[in-house]
């Protein structure tokens, strides 16, 4: 375990480190003192290293994650793993909005809530929350899932595409072109596995599905030619 | 881009304190703002019948000296200033509309910041480090504090443009994001009396919270009716005589943190600022939900 004090050696240093580890390297865990907050925390990881953030994390923690295994042992800030590729980042507390925003691959964990826009523009990225998530979450998914172990604000999938949204309490109100949709036994899992992957302990017969109606204009065949 | 914070003491044991760590959240947004910075502190209430002003002077070397003397002398009053860099504040034994009246037909350079009984306040372009230095935030007692750090984006960087706006007694306000209503509003509130400074859009929402509380609004009511009229981005941290509240608008883009300690209620747009804080690292930390008001009051 290599433990490093972030107020001694700042993030772009932290951050080179990083970037500078080759494919085989020894060094594969990692523990960051004293975050306090700070932007760009293990961002643009490439190689499959632990990496444990011990404390509050800034904006855009673990963005761009490929490969890494990253933890925050606090909460998080906007755009937590935003367009992360694959790996996964785990956060013990709650995170801020756009969670995972754009993201490719990977799992991204939230222990406790997650703020508005959570999975907004996720691209195939694996979502699992153990609270409640914020209005707006999955505004335009395109692919991935986001499982909700509490409740989802308003507007819940918003303009969705092909993503599947999994919520186990209340939604205030789903966005444009979002439905309810059967859970059917694949469905169930698919959602026991994602709950395995991340931990988490919850029934799938309690939670309910919701995707795409694919009424929207984008969908309309009719609309194909103007593209 | 622009930074808020706010501090409110719960353990008044922590007052002599308030500068030195109100300095610190500042200089935590500096990223956010580095173009001005502001401030209004409560503190050192004046007595019955007096009133506070604090008045600016964008020249450092302006004669202060002769000012608190020159208004005792022509309202016949007690009267006395204590000068820190541009600003002085005024402390004088006279009803305020007597001393406004007397600093706007004498001294019309001079720009009245905040009045009322504890409020002081301090902007100046600038660094957040700078003006935390120059104004010497960190000797400060008070029970509560908040602040701006300015990235200007759609007006100059001058010392009028920066927050905080204060159009009322005690009351204040620092605002990040922007109103799209602010005109039609501006000239509502207007006719209603209430007098604006500036173009600026922030300056209006504090023009409208001070007049729904002089038409007998809680702070908490005046805020929610803020939330039906106020058109556009913001997350609000407002201070009053004793309260302290922090509102987004429902969309909630713009960041914002709360903690709270048994000691203290702060507030900033990012942890960053609020990790120096004494026991920040065991306070229960939290996002404020859209539309939601949060308030504290001393009683």
């Amino acid at each position: 375990m290599i433990t490093v004090d972030l107020q001694d050696i700042g993030v772009r240093a932290l951050n080179e480190r990083f970037h500078r580890l080759p494919p085989d390297t020894n060094e594969r865990a990692w523990r960051v003192l004293n975050p306090r907050g700070a932007h760009a925390l293990a961002a643009g990881l490439t190689q499959p290293i632990v990496v444990e953030i011990a404390g509050h994390a800034g904006y855009y923690c673990g963005g761009m994650n490929k490969e890494a295994n990253i933890t925050v042992a606090g909460h998080a800030g906007t755009g937590l793993g935003e367009n992360i590729m694959s790996g996964t980042i785990r956060v013990k507390g709650n995170a801020s909005q756009s969670a995972a925003a754009s993201g490719h691959g990977g799992l991204v964990v939230i222990e406790g809530d997650a703020s508005s826009r959570c999975g907004i523009s996720m691209k195939g990225v694996d979502i699992v929350v153990g609270g409640s998530v914020g209005h707006m979450s999955a505004f335009m998914a395109q692919a991935g899932h986001l499982v909700v172990c509490g409740d989802a604000g308003t507007h819940l999938g918003d303009s969705i595409y092909e993503a599947v949204l999994y919520v186990r309490g209340a939604v205030a109100s789903l966005g444009s072109d979002c439905v309810e949709k059967e859970m059917t036994p694949q469905h169930h899992l698919k959602l026991k596995e994602l709950l395995a992957r991340a931990g988490i302990a919850a029934d799938p017969k309690d939670f309910r599905r919701y995707g795409s109606a694919r009424q929207l204009y984008n969908f309309k065949v009719d609309h194909a030619a103007r593209y | 881009m622009c930074g808020i914070v706010g501090l409110f003491l719960k353990n008044p044991a922590l007052e002599p304190t308030l500068g030195r760590h109100l300095g610190a959240m500042l200089s935590g947004m500096s990223e956010r703002g580095p173009d001005s910075a502001g401030f209004a502190i409560y503190r050192d209430p004046v007595p019955a019948g007096w009133v506070k002003i604090t008045v600016h002077h964008a020249d450092e070397t302006y004669p202060w000296g002769g000012l608190a003397p020159a208004i005792a002398k022509a309202l016949n009053v007690e009267a006395r200033g204590e000068v820190r860099a541009s600003h002085c504040v005024l402390r004088v034994a006279a009803p305020l509309d007597a001393v406004g009246c007397w600093l706007k037909q004498h001294c019309p350079e001079l720009r009245v910041m905040g009045m009322g009984e504890t409020i002081e306040i301090f902007k100046e372009k600038g660094t957040p480090e700078d003006v935390v230095r120059r104004f010497r935030v960190a000797e400060l007692a008070g029970s509560h504090a908040v602040g701006h750090t300015r990235m200007a984006t759609e007006s100059a960087v001058t010392t009028q443009h920066s927050h905080p706006f204060s159009t009322g007694l005690d009351l204040c306000l620092v605002h990040n994001g922007s109103l799209s209503n602010h005109n039609r509003l501006r000239a509502w509130l207007a006719r209603r009396g209430i007098a604006f400074q500036t173009d600026n859009d922030s300056e209006v929402a504090a023009g409208y919270f001070t007049y729904r509380l002089s038409q007998g609004a809680t702070l908490d009511q005046a805020l929610e009716a803020g939330l039906v009229d106020l058109d556009g981005f913001y997350t609000f941290a407002i201070g009053t005589k004793d309260g302290f509240a922090v509102l987004r608008d429902s969309f909630a883009c713009k960041p914002a943190v709360l903690a709270e300690t048994d000691d203290w209620v702060a507030m900033a747009s990012e942890y960053r600022s609020i990790a120096p804080l004494p026991g920040a690292d065991r306070a229960v930390i939290w996002e404020p939900a859209p539309a939601t008001v949060y308030s504290w009051s001393k009683h």
